[in-house]
């Protein structure tokens, strides 16, 4: 009888331990800032991949393992080369960091381990120094203000003043908006850019800004600066006079709480809004509203998208680094922000562009989407993947 | 556009606000470090405690003024903690400890912030009087902001008359020019350090709870704060009030106007001025011991 029981116990042990290694078959490296000034961001996108492995029902058959890039660069090599040399990953997820990713792609593209990035929009990355190991489900600097420019033109705005912070993101984001703006008839009648990380007070700014005396400013922040950015920009009183227009991380869902009634009114674009009136969306928001007890914003998006087009690869049959990075190029769905490919020649993710209003709601502050730019596709710029 | 008074006299008005906000928190620093020769490098970490606390008062009460009451004396409560736990024993340490375990006290209180209330910046209403622009000499400005500005001149003023007219400033003094004599008068100096060490905590908290609704609160603005306000009390001249006052109009003059007429350089300029008094006057513009 002993025997028997024995014989079963380990039959059952042993059935346990295969079905566990088959299931934890794809290891992926989370690398996300966990502490510093990104730390809410990489919350916002651990929180959206770990949804949406649960949504698939997948949430076994990936085996976690989370780094702290602390959003600098040096750190963050470090911790991809751990994740890819000592955990041996199949798969890396994150980075927030423009800089990081700069500073990884060479290890990533040498080592020929997929990176599924969920934020850093630095343009070179599926531009110049593009890789066939690196996909982007977030959104370039480029695709993100690109359409807002002509949109601008559009609506009768002759001469913007710009504002950003003087780093690469903030040149990009400018840039992109000021080459469309032109193109399409505006006048950029001053530009600035400020210290990065040490401007607490745009009072100097701003007043320099409003004295150019354009028809509207527009500006790219984000995190703390934004929040920082659009209550000092009502507490001047310009927005009376020259209206707010930026890059839609300034009023992102993240922050707007903080910004208060300071952000009504401003005018952004975004690959991501939560009053996205789609079925596919409203699902998404129901769900992780029930789960986490607030909106998600654009990071949380991109973050359920990255743990989405790993999921498909998978379920298409990659099982390995190479056969994972063939597989993400390939995925194509309709998402919470709608329709969302990889473009082939970019690596870079296809989507739209939403043009959305911060507008009251009650006591609470809303979205209402204005405009819609579909299926922006960034320009090849250097890359050549196909 | 430069020709405009107007616009001039908006950033003068920009650059007083920024020098206020700079006085509040090193003539803190600048006493600690005079009086009790202690280089307390956390004192960035309460200005953040500062804000976060006003944030929550705010909150809680539902009204600002009762939060600008109540974040001084939370920070000054911390402070206390942090001095009979930490300071008092290492007041003989010598300096190189001190600003190790000060600068060390920075992560832990960052640490708790960020597990009491999130990464996520948190925002602090004006209150419904100071919101909105207001005139001010035909030109528009914040009003919070000149609000700002008088707290700071207020404080300035208070501190100044306590320190020059009265029995406990002149001991003050006596304590910053040489504390053993001082004591040999009797003078108990420990208790005096005591004393103004919690006055310094209030300020920074004072500051906080002033600067939460403009800035709004987040974990970075502990050391964010604290290179500016090293500088103003390198500048200026350490343990003096007059150091601190002239030390925060400089650099808050300097780091407006900086970024009016030279943003590339805005960023570098104070610091080239730092090097400067360091070369030309090491004590500082007004050291507190000629």
């Amino acid at each position: 009888m002993k025997k028997y029981v024995c014989a079963a116990l380990g039959a059952c042990a042993s059935i346990a331990l295969m079905a566990h290694a088959a299931a934890a078959e794809t290891k992926v490296g989370l690398l996300l800032p966990k502490s510093g000034n990104y730390a809410a961001l990489g919350q916002e996108i651990d929180d959206g991949f770990v949804m949406a492995l649960e949504e698939a029902g997948m949430a076994d058959d990936f085996t976690l393992v989370r780094e702290d890039s602390e959003a600098k660069p040096p750190v963050g090599v470090a911790k991809a080369r751990k994740l890819v040399l000592q955990d041996e990953v199949d798969a890396m997820v994150g980075i927030v960091s423009s800089a990081v990713l700069g500073a990884v792609r060479d290890f990533v593209d040498g080592s020929k381990v997929p990176l599924i990035v969920a934020n850093a929009g630095n343009d070179a990355a599926t531009g110049a120094s593009c890789s066939k190991y690196i996909v982007r489900v977030s959104f370039s600097n480029g695709q993100v203000n690109r359409p807002m420019g002509s949109w601008m033109a559009e609506q009768g705005i002759k001469k913007v003043y710009t504002l950003a912070p003087d780093y690469a993101a903030g040149h990009q984001m400018i840039d992109a908006f000021t080459e469309s703006f032109t193109a399409a008839g505006g006048e950029i009648v001053g530009s600035e850019y400020t210290p990065f990380g040490k401007t607490q007070d745009f009072g100097p700014y701003l007043t320099t800004a409003k004295a150019a005396s354009p028809d509207a400013i527009f500006v790219f922040y984000a995190g703390g600066e934004a929040i920082s950015f659009v209550k000092q920009y009502d507490s001047f009183g310009i927005k009376k006079d020259i209206p707010l227009y930026g890059s839609g991380f300034l009023t992102s869902p993240l922050y707007v709480k903080a910004e208060g009634p300071a952000a009504i009114g401003v005018k952004t674009s975004l690959h991501y809004v939560p009053t996205l009136d789609t079925p596919e969306n409203k699902a998404f928001v129901a769900a992780f509203k029930a789960k986490f007890d607030r909106p998600p914003s654009e990071y949380a998006v991109q973050g359920y998208d990255a743990a989405r087009v790993l999921v498909e690869a998978v379920k298409a049959g990659a099982n390995d680094r190479e056969s994972i990075a063939e597989g993400l190029t390939k995925v194509s769905y309709t998402g919470p922000r709608g329709p969302l490919t990889i473009d082939p020649a970019t690596n870079n993710v296809v989507q739209n562009i939403y043009i959305y209003e911060t507008v009251a709601d009650g006591d609470a502050l809303t979205q209402k989407i204005i405009g819609t730019v579909p299926e922006v596709r960034d320009p090849a710029n250097g890359c050549s993947l196909k | 556009m430069v020709a405009d008074v107007d616009f001039w006299l908006t950033q003068f008005l920009n650059g007083l606000q920024l020098s206020m906000l700079l006085f509040l928190l090193s003539i803190g620093l600048t006493i600690i470090f005079g009086l009790m020769h202690f280089v307390n490098l956390a004192h960035g970490a309460l200005y953040m405690v500062g804000a976060y606390a006003g944030v929550s008062a705010a909150a809680a009460l539902g009204n600002f003024w009762a939060a600008l009451l109540i974040a001084p004396i939370a920070v000054m409560l911390v402070g206390i903690f942090l001095y009979a736990a930490i300071i008092r024993h290492m007041r003989r340490a010598g300096p190189m400890n001190q600003v190790l375990v000060t600068f060390g006290l920075i992560f832990v209180i960052v640490d708790l912030v960020r597990i009491v209330w999130g990464d996520i910046a948190l925002g602090m209403a004006q209150p419904a009087i100071l919101s909105g622009p207001a005139e001010f000499l035909g030109v528009v400005y914040p009003a919070y902001r000149l609000f700002i500005i008088a707290v700071g001149l207020i404080v300035m003023a208070a501190l100044s008359l306590v320190l020059s007219r009265t029995q406990i400033g002149a001991m003050v003094r006596a304590g910053v020019e040489n504390d053993a004599m001082a004591a040999c008068l009797g003078i108990n100096v420990e208790r005096l350090f005591f004393a103004v060490f919690c006055v310094g905590c209030a300020l920074a908290g004072l500051a906080g709870a002033i600067a939460a609704p403009v800035f709004s609160a987040t974990p970075s603005m502990a050391t964010d704060i604290l290179i500016p306000t090293l500088i103003v009390v390198v500048i200026g001249g350490l343990g003096s009030l007059r150091g601190a006052i002239a030390g925060s109009l400089i650099v808050g003059f300097i780091q407006t106007f900086g970024a009016v007429v030279m943003p590339e350089f805005a960023s570098v300029l104070v610091y080239v001025l730092l090097a400067a008094v360091l070369i030309v006057k090491p004590a500082g513009l007004l050291p507190a011991r000629s």
